[in-house]
């Protein structure tokens, strides 16, 4: 376990704990790239002989394909290679092997080429490679399916009904079922999960007030602006080699690995600069094609996903039916919560309903609880991570409760929040118990905030707050970094840097060497150049890489006290490092800078050594304030106002930090107020374009005031907490709360979009008497 | 994309004989921003596109006494920088400044806007309004047909294999008129119109009645739609909330909207009826003040 | 198969000819016959203005452009704005404001932002945010961009003085 050189202050100021760097705004690393056009991206490859492939995709939503003839495909001039599932190998027997609860690869494989049934509109079944796009676009048109449809079923309650359409002949429930239902019949429920604390019975029998509500969400996608693309080269010698965007080049390494039945060091996997993720680019959907026509045509071929494909065939997240039941005393206090929550899985199981049931009441003290949750399949795409995954549909539920029952009681929702948060101490309902976490302290910048303070004048407005929780994550993060004769570093990762993560990451790293951020060169490297580092996903990055530059920092700062010892000819015990001074006896002193100057001529080459997995990443807290105009003949919802506090344990980069929280925020927003898909009858989505998926413009939205709140994490040694997911999960309840307290009507299904105000509007109006 | 033919004529006459020739398998292309889409979705699959920019009567831009003059590849970002258009047609402007975004009304034309004949399109509302008629050429020779008429249905129009649209004439304006156009969208840019309704109105001397007005609406049916009945209503009455009211009322009646990922029925028929008044309103300030004011609402 | 054609035009003040099919976008030719990577596809639908270009001054997508309609015309790319071993006031600006998290969005946003300036070089904080609507940021929420962009027109204001 390392040790922390610093002390440590549970302070909310910055200022307090003496760093250099940590806490400052240097320019990121990779800046000029990014703004200049030079970074490459996963679609700025280009390789010579290079062929580019398309992918043809189901037009229904549910069918047994009967026949897939390519042959007049093949012959189109200009075709080189055409491939479906049957060209794929049989990975049924690595289920278990490769499992550990991340990917299933069996549906993992069917998911990338459909077997023996389509379960989604867009499910791809054939893919083409070509000497162009265009060639390859006009073959699958002559690709001939012979599909025998059947009925969808698009509803997570009613895909749970008896009777109704079933997606996998030999899937059975697994988890906590009930005897009744657990006969061997298929279904469309993957899995149930309960948890239980206290005595839930008890606990409602004390409640002055108990309010019970269902809230719908619709299914939302993360919504990056890269489309997924994958080039992969299958060398003569076995050697594959794939340039993609993703979240996690080894991941990427070992699903490849899988799905083609190759060992993983037959893999290399060179990470891309990544057009945002958000939790959607972590599994593969075109690469293992790519891969197989490489290896039939001896050439590298290169796919792009379209836009209508990303949002139909790529994993959104869930939709979901969230039944939330809170008992309070009449003073506020939390007696009893019982919560129920369906989530769509879509096509295959696996949704983030686990973590939809533990996030369900983590902001609070429920001494009674249980939970339900049920992972529900779908002729939906299959679902993937999207930002807290999980959390934001079940904050929805609590926080819209809460907020009932603070109008009920007459009660201030923040002191609500103060008497019953979360903290040091407190055990959720699903068990674990926290360490110093800081949810009161988000409740309570929200609560001496300017905003808050100020008073909201005019019709058809109001203001409303939630809360959040997110878990994070550590896992595993390896890093290397090399001393250079002019007293800089360059640092080799392996996390992909979606957000600024290069300069985080380096700052931790010149933070520990007594250097500045800009003598650290950060290079994100490929699956053969670095340890084993997990997907940049969880908000881990900042966190599990940057302790692994930490530890690189410590490993180097040992060699340099050896390295000074050696020049001393001292013993090394007497030598110190500190704030990037060497020193040693009888006052002999280095800076790193005169030190590193000296490495070559000294002896070996310096290089430092960091790995990390630890998991106590310190859960993160959110609190937010929205002010919302309500167009009372529209059902608009316009924001004039918007304040987010968050706990970040320590601030790396303040302005990443507040970028990661505007930016969740506005995904937030976006899920709250219009975006959805929509689908037909017959499973069709009628918006798979940026045009009609609306995600917020910057004309739809006000400067996003994020307030930093640092409670340090004990668990890392510069107290840093994950940061990237947590403010995605109150900006629905918050608005909901909102609109509310500007109309009187409580939104229970999301998206609340102008058509769906105006009919509670209309229908409030209309009971009434005072109908238009 | 589709693979097709590409020419670029430097004459009306030669166009027409570009798609004549190309027996309905060829489109004009102005502004692309639908057309180009069109293709890659293989909405449309054309074997040429005739690309119209180069030829003179389809860049005409002219005001004046007769009224004013709009060739068919304009694009929308030289209606907005004409002073004298958002002044006396600026409903037009109006509609030309919400088209997509910047990057759009760079390309995009009026006459595209009219001839891909989208029931959503925003052009439309404000040309029905401010009563413009289409000059069409065609290989029997030259048309003219009302905007009203022009849209047959959902993207369809009177169009003919190898007929151009090659102008839109608009009627000058009288004096104390005014016009807007504004949708409903559900963000504030960047969305196809829920409901749009474009209304033009000529007032009185005081200010205080109407002489005459002209409502459309889009996205509530197949096709934009003359509020014929509506419009009726304003003429000769005073300029008050009655008035207002049952022109609203009679709009909303004739709406017969559907319901998809934009909206439903229900929110249609109703905005029709509140966005038929609160555009009638911005109309009624500009006849009164003579002043456009900004353009984008 | 239509021929290809000839297309001579001005990108970033340099004379180019390049050979295209019909059906090739500027988009396409930018980034796959000129190896000019720095224009980003986010959509091809003309909806989130990743692609944006500037055509004779003005910002367009250049997604919805065919390669064939530029004969003689002038475009300017991202690769251009950067004077020599410099960079652009709304480069710096973007880097200081962290108004970048993946960058994918990043050279459309300056495109766009570039033609902003020059057209009004004192935005108000939402004629920015009206003329940049065009284009998609699914990072930031926008704040640090708005922001950007009026560092860089303070900036070239200043210079100006």
């Amino acid at each position: 376990m390392a040790t922390v050189d610093k002390p440590q202050s549970a302070t909310a100021d910055a200022g307090a704990r003496d760093y250099k760097v940590i806490g400052t705004r240097p320019i990121r690393h990779d800046g000029v790239d990014k703004v200049t056009g030079r970074a490459r991206y996963g679609a700025d490859i280009a390789l010579t002989g290079m062929l580019h492939g398309a992918v043809l995709r189901s037009p229904h939503a549910h069918a047994k394909i009967l026949s897939i003839d390519t042959s007049a495909a093949k012959k189109l001039p200009g075709v080189r290679a055409v491939v479906t599932h049957a060209d794929l190998p049989d990975v049924a027997s690595k289920v278990a092997d490769l499992g550990e609860g991340m990917f299933d690869l069996r549906d993992l494989s069917r998911n990338v080429l459909a077997h023996d049934k389509v379960l989604y509109r867009g499910h791809a079944v054939a893919a083409v490679a070509a000497d162009n796009v265009h060639i390859a676009d006009e073959a699958l048109r002559l690709i001939e399916v012979k599909y025998e449809v059947l009925t969808p079923v698009m509803d997570v309650v009613e895909a749970m009904q008896d009777g109704a359409p079933i997606l996998h002949d030999d899937l059975r429930t697994e988890g906590f079922v009930s005897s009744d239902d657990a006969a061997d019949k298929p279904t469309n429920i993957a899995k149930v999960f309960l948890h239980e604390k206290g005595n839930l019975e008890q606990g409602f029998a004390e409640a002055d007030l108990v309010i019970e509500r269902e809230i719908r969400t619709a299914t939302v996608h993360q919504g990056y602006i890269e489309p997924h693309n994958a080039t992969v080269h299958w060398n003569a010698d076995g050697q594959i080699t794939c340039w993609i965007s993703t979240q996690g080049s080894f991941v990427v390494r070992e699903q490849l690995a899988g799905l083609l039945q190759v060992p993983v060091s037959r893999v290399r996997v060179i990470p891309m600069e990544i057009g945002g993720g958000f939790g959607g680019k972590i599994p593969v959907y075109m690469a293992p094609a790519a891969a197989i026509m490489s290896k039939m045509t001896g050439r590298p071929v290169k796919m792009i996903m379209d836009r209508a494909a990303v949002l139909e065939a790529t994993g959104p997240t869930p939709g979901s039916c969230v039944r939330v039941k809170l008992g309070v005393k009449s003073d506020g206090t939390i007696v009893a919560g019982d919560a129920w929550i369906a989530f769509e899985a879509g096509a295959f199981p696996g949704s983030p309903v686990p973590a939809g049931c533990m996030c369900v009441f983590a902001c609070y003290d429920v001494p009674n609880g249980r939970v339900q949750g049920f992972d529900v399949v779908l002729n939906r795409p299959a679902t993937k991570a999207y930002r807290a995954p999980g959390a934001t549909q079940v904050a929805m539920a609590t926080e819209t409760v809460i907020d009932e029952i603070c109008e009920q009681l007459k009660l201030d929702p923040l002191e609500f929040r103060l008497k019953n948060g979360a903290r040091e101490g407190t055990r959720r309902v699903d068990g674990p118990v926290f360490a110093r976490i800081g949810m009161l302290e988000t409740v309570k910048a929200i609560r001496d905030s300017e905003h808050w303070q100020s008073t909201l004048d005019g019709k058809w407005r109001g203001r409303g707050v939630a809360s959040g929780y997110w878990f994070n994550a550590g896992l595993k993060s390896a890093v290397t970094a090399s001393v250079n004769a002019d007293g800089r570093v360059s640092m080799l990762e392996g996390s992909t840097d979606i957000g600024g993560s290069r300069a985080s990451i380096s700052m931790m790293l010149a933070e520990t060497l007594g250097i500045g951020a800009e003598d650290i060169t950060p290079a994100v490297v490929d699956t053969d150049s670095i340890g084993y580092t997990d997907v940049t996903g969880g908000s881990r990055v900042t966190y599990a890489t940057g302790w692994a530059a930490y530890e690189a920092g410590l490993d180097i700062q040992r060699q340099m006290c050896e390295r000074a010892a050696s020049i001393w000819d001292c013993d090394s015990k007497d030598v110190t490092f500190a704030a990037g001074t060497i020193s040693g006896p009888e006052g002999k002193s280095f800076s790193f800078k005169e030190l590193a100057q000296k490495v070559q001529s000294s002896g070996d080459p310096v290089i430092g050594r960091g790995v990390s997995d630890h998991n106590e990443p310190g859960g993160a807290f959110a609190t937010h304030c929205v002010d919302v105009e309500v167009d009372p003949e529209t059902g608009k919802v316009t924001i004039l106002r918007y304040t987010a506090a968050q706990d970040v344990g320590t601030a790396i980069h303040p302005a990443y930090v507040e970028g990661q929280i505007q930016g969740g925020t506005v995904q937030g927003i976006g899920w709250a107020i219009n975006e959805e898909y929509f689908y037909d009858k017959e499973g069709r989505m009628r918006n798979a374009s940026l045009l009609d998926y609306r995600m917020p413009t910057c004309y739809d939205l006000p400067m996003i005031d994020a307030l930093i709140v640092e409670v340090p994490n004990p668990g890392h040694p510069y107290g840093v907490r994950g940061v990237g997911e947590v403010p995605i999960v109150p900006p629905p309840a918050a608005l909901a709360n909102a609109i509310h307290a500007a109309t009187g009507i409580r939104m229970t299904s999301l998206p609340m979009s102008p058509p769906k105000v105006l009919h509670e509007l209309l229908k409030a109006r209309a009971a009434s008497g005072n109908g238009k | 994309m589709r693979d097709f033919d590409y020419a670029a004529p430097e004459s009306v006459q030669q166009a027409v004989q570009l798609l004549s020739q190309a027996n309905g398998s060829g489109r004009p292309l102005a502004g692309g921003t639908d057309l180009i889409d069109q293709v890659r979705m293989r909405r449309h699959e054309p074997d040429l596109i005739v690309d119209i920019k180069r030829i003179p009567e389809l860049n005409v831009l002219e005001i004046g006494a007769d009224g004013f003059r709009l060739g068919a590849a304009v694009p929308c970002w030289k209606i907005t920088s004409n002073e004298d258009i958002s002044r006396q047609y600026t409903a037009l402007g109006d509609s030309c400044s919400i088209i997509g975004g910047v990057q759009i009304q760079n390309r995009a034309s009026v006459g595209g806007n009219l001839c891909n004949s989208g029931p959503a399109a925003d052009s439309i509302p404000s040309l029905i309004a401010l009563e413009a008629v289409c000059v069409i050429m065609g290989p029997d020779g030259q048309r003219e047909v009302p905007v009203a008429e022009f849209c047959t249905g959902p993207s369809t129009n009177v169009l003919k294999p190898g007929e151009l649209l090659v102008e839109l004439r608009f009627p000058p304006r009288p004096a104390h008129s005014g016009s807007h156009y504004r949708r409903f969208i559900p963000r504030n840019e960047m969305d196809i119109a829920v409901v749009g309704v474009g209304v033009s109105v000529v007032l009185d001397e005081s200010g205080e009645n109407f002489v005459s007005g002209r409502i459309s609406l889009g996205a509530v049916a197949a096709k934009p739609l003359f509020a014929e009945e509506a419009s009726s209503l304003l003429a000769g009455r005073p300029v008050n909330d009655e008035t207002l009211a049952a022109a609203a009322a009679a709009a909303r009646a004739i709406a017969t909207p559907i319901d998809d990922m934009r909206g439903t029925v229900e929110f249609r028929q109703h905005v029709t009826g509140v966005l038929t008044e609160r555009v009638l309103q911005r109309a009624i300030e500009r006849a009164r003040s003579g002043e456009p004011g900004s353009l984008h609402p | 198969m239509a021929k290809k054609q000839v297309v001579s035009t001005t990108i970033n003040g340099q004379q180019e000819e390049f050979l295209c099919e019909p059906r090739q976008t500027l988009l396409e030719v930018l980034r796959d016959v000129l190896d000019m990577t720095g224009t980003k596809e986010g959509c091809s639908n003309g909806n989130c203005g990743a692609c944006t270009v500037l055509l004779n001054g003005r910002p367009i997508d250049s997604c919805l452009v065919l390669a064939v309609e530029v004969e003689g015309a002038e475009i300017e790319t991202i690769e251009g704005v950067a004077p020599a071993g410099g960079l652009h006031p709304l480069q710096t600006a973007f880097l200081e404001q962290a108004a970048l998290q993946c960058g994918i969005c990043t050279p459309g946003f300056i495109m766009q932002a570039k033609a902003l300036l020059e057209q009004k070089p004192n935005p108000t904080e939402r004629e920015i945010r009206f003329y940049l609507a065009g284009n998609l940021c699914r990072c930031t929420g926008y704040d640090k961009i708005v922001r950007a962009v009026q560092q860089a027109a303070t900036a070239q204001q200043e210079v100006q003085v």
